[in-house]
């Protein structure tokens, strides 16, 4: 089954792909999103990828929902355009008590000893699902069964930025002081927002992502403050 | 050229930098921020000759106070009906005045509209981030908030005399706005959405850059009360697992997972920030190709109208 198109407002058209979130599903959004990037149309505004849709944005004065939607469906037609193209992204990460306030609670709920809780973490196999939340906010998929939690019940504010923190199938390295009800687990001192004009955010929808373990001195080598 | 340098004697709460907006971002979880009312911000800036984006102070209903303690520049004042006082002469906004040093420019709460734009004949000196000098709400990164006590320098400030920027009837608050349902629409029974376009709603002071908070029927879902994470628009009507709608406005986060109802038509967006808590609002159901159509001859007005406005100006000046 196809997907289905949505207009929304008059300068957008939501693509659907599925209303659960699944890898299949994603793989669809990532692949007409890179499709999109490849083949892109007059007018075109910006592609935002969701959990399970592509929210594509363009000019109304320039084009309309129809000639987009036709755009789209041309590009879906033709899959064999796209591949090849996600980049395996590493991260540092250090689990030192101090940077970890949760490893403690994430183990006694698992069941699991605290070595063990990190190398699964370190076991996932990550792809950035989408960016929501905050700037460089990266929702990646693919942490362990083991370690899936739901969130706490209440958020704690004044989270510090570079916290590796896990919810469920997710993880997602922070970026800024913002509060969070996720499990904080470690600290990155890898950059999501690079600083580069060029390339300012260090993921793209789609990209793998494997953690590196860092001890204290790594982290500073690494610029972690 | 030389600067014109200004002290904030006051600014309320969300006065803020703002250029054009930081587009192309949502993708990396940055919202596109800019002017809330940006018809009326680009006409401020137009009115100087300057490129539409060009960074300009946003006024809230707070109001703001300037001393110009060196050098001397036209500002223009645009949107809302916002009392404005320059060098103690008494004016409104929709104006271009000559400040001084040892003048004050004051702006402050009108009868009506909740957003006024300053842009100066010269460059604002902000702060910019990911290319822009658009202040980002939740981080304030970018141009940043103005604060009571701090400097505001345009360089390379020039006088270009005074004058009345024309106030055409479309920049007044727009009280009856245009959208498409959608889209999540599905997720409300038939009363819902006929309350959702017949029942007026009333801006609650719930209302910042983030979005504003409506008070009226209650449109609660029928079955899933969230949705897998999706991009949100500017303009998009969501609606909580309580019932109570909220209108996303220019820092709304970027993707979220509570149902839509509907999207506002992007131009009726910059005339319902006009409107002000307390109001009553109304929401028009229209297909996608109408809005379209709307979209096309707003468009249309508003370049005709910035292309007679330098006509107007010139006479003025």
């Amino acid at each position: 089954m196809g997907p289905i198109f949505r207009a929304v407002a008059d300068h957008a058209v939501l693509v659907e792909f599925g209303t659960e979130i699944s890898a299949p599903v994603h793989e669809a959004v990532v692949r007409l999103d890179r499709a999109l990037a490849l083949s892109p149309f007059a007018g075109i505004g910006e592609a935002i990828p969701g959990f399970v849709n592509l929210l594509v944005d363009f000019d109304p004065m320039v084009t309309d929902h129809a000639a987009v939607e036709a755009h789209l469906r041309g590009l879906l037609q033709h899959p064999a355009a796209v591949g090849g193209m996600a980049a395996l992204r590493e991260v540092l990460v250090c689990y030192d008590d101090d940077f970890a306030p949760d490893l403690a609670e994430v183990a006694a709920r698992t069941g699991l000893a605290r070595e063990a809780v990190i190398a699964a973490h370190l076991a996932g196999q990550y792809e950035v699902f989408m960016y929501g939340f905050a700037p460089g906010y990266a929702y990646l998929a693919g942490v362990p069964e083991a370690i899936r939690l739901d969130r706490k019940p209440a958020p704690l504010r004044g989270i510090a930025a570079g916290s590796v923190i896990i919810a469920g199938p997710q993880c997602l390295v922070t970026t800024m002081v913002m509060p969070t009800g996720w499990w904080i687990i470690g600290r990155s001192p890898t950059q999501v927002l690079t600083g580069d004009a060029a390339r300012p955010f260090l993921f793209d929808v789609g990209d793998r992502v494997a953690f590196r373990r860092v001890d204290r001195a790594g982290y500073l080598a690494a610029g972690g403050m | 050229m030389a600067s014109a340098v200004f002290r904030v004697v006051f600014a309320g709460p969300h006065v803020t930098v703002q250029d054009g907006g930081r587009v192309g971002m949502m993708r990396f979880g940055v919202t596109g921020s800019g002017p809330m009312d940006r018809k009326a911000f680009a006409i401020a800036n137009a009115a100087l000759g300057n490129a539409p984006g060009a960074a300009g102070i946003e006024v809230s209903l707070g109001g703001l106070t300037l001393d110009c303690v060196a050098g001397a520049v036209s500002v223009a004042v645009v949107g809302g009906g916002f009392i404005v006082e320059a060098g103690g002469r008494k004016t409104g906004s929709w104006s271009v005045v000559e400040i001084r040093a040892g003048q004050r420019l004051v702006v402050r709460r009108g009868p009506w509209g909740s957003w006024c734009y300053l842009s100066f004949a010269g460059h604002l000196r902000a702060t910019e981030w990911l290319g822009s000098a658009a202040t980002h709400g939740p981080s304030g990164l970018g141009g940043g908030r103005v604060m009571t006590g701090q400097e505001v320098v345009v360089e390379a400030a020039s006088l270009r005399g005074e004058g009345a920027v024309p106030c055409p009837v479309w920049a007044r608050p727009r009280h009856g706005v245009a959208c498409v349902l959608g889209p999540q629409e599905r997720f409300f029974d038939v009363e819902t959405l006929r309350d959702f376009t017949h029942a007026p709603f009333e801006m609650t002071d719930a209302y910042d850059r983030m979005g504003v908070r409506l008070r009226g029927p209650s449109l609660v879902p029928v079955g899933a009360l969230s949705i897998p994470s999706e991009a949100i628009l500017r303009g998009s009507v969501q609606v909580a697992g309580d019932g109570v709608a909220t209108v996303l406005l220019a820092d709304h986060q970027t993707t979220g997972g509570y149902p839509k109802i509907a999207t506002l038509v992007a131009d009726d967006v910059d005339g319902l920030v006009q409107c002000r808590p307390k109001e009553m609002i109304r929401f028009r159901a229209i297909s996608a190709k109408e809005a379209v159509a709307v979209a096309r001859s707003r468009g249309a007005r508003f370049h005709g109208y910035l292309a007679g406005l330098g006509v107007a100006l010139h006479k003025n000046l």
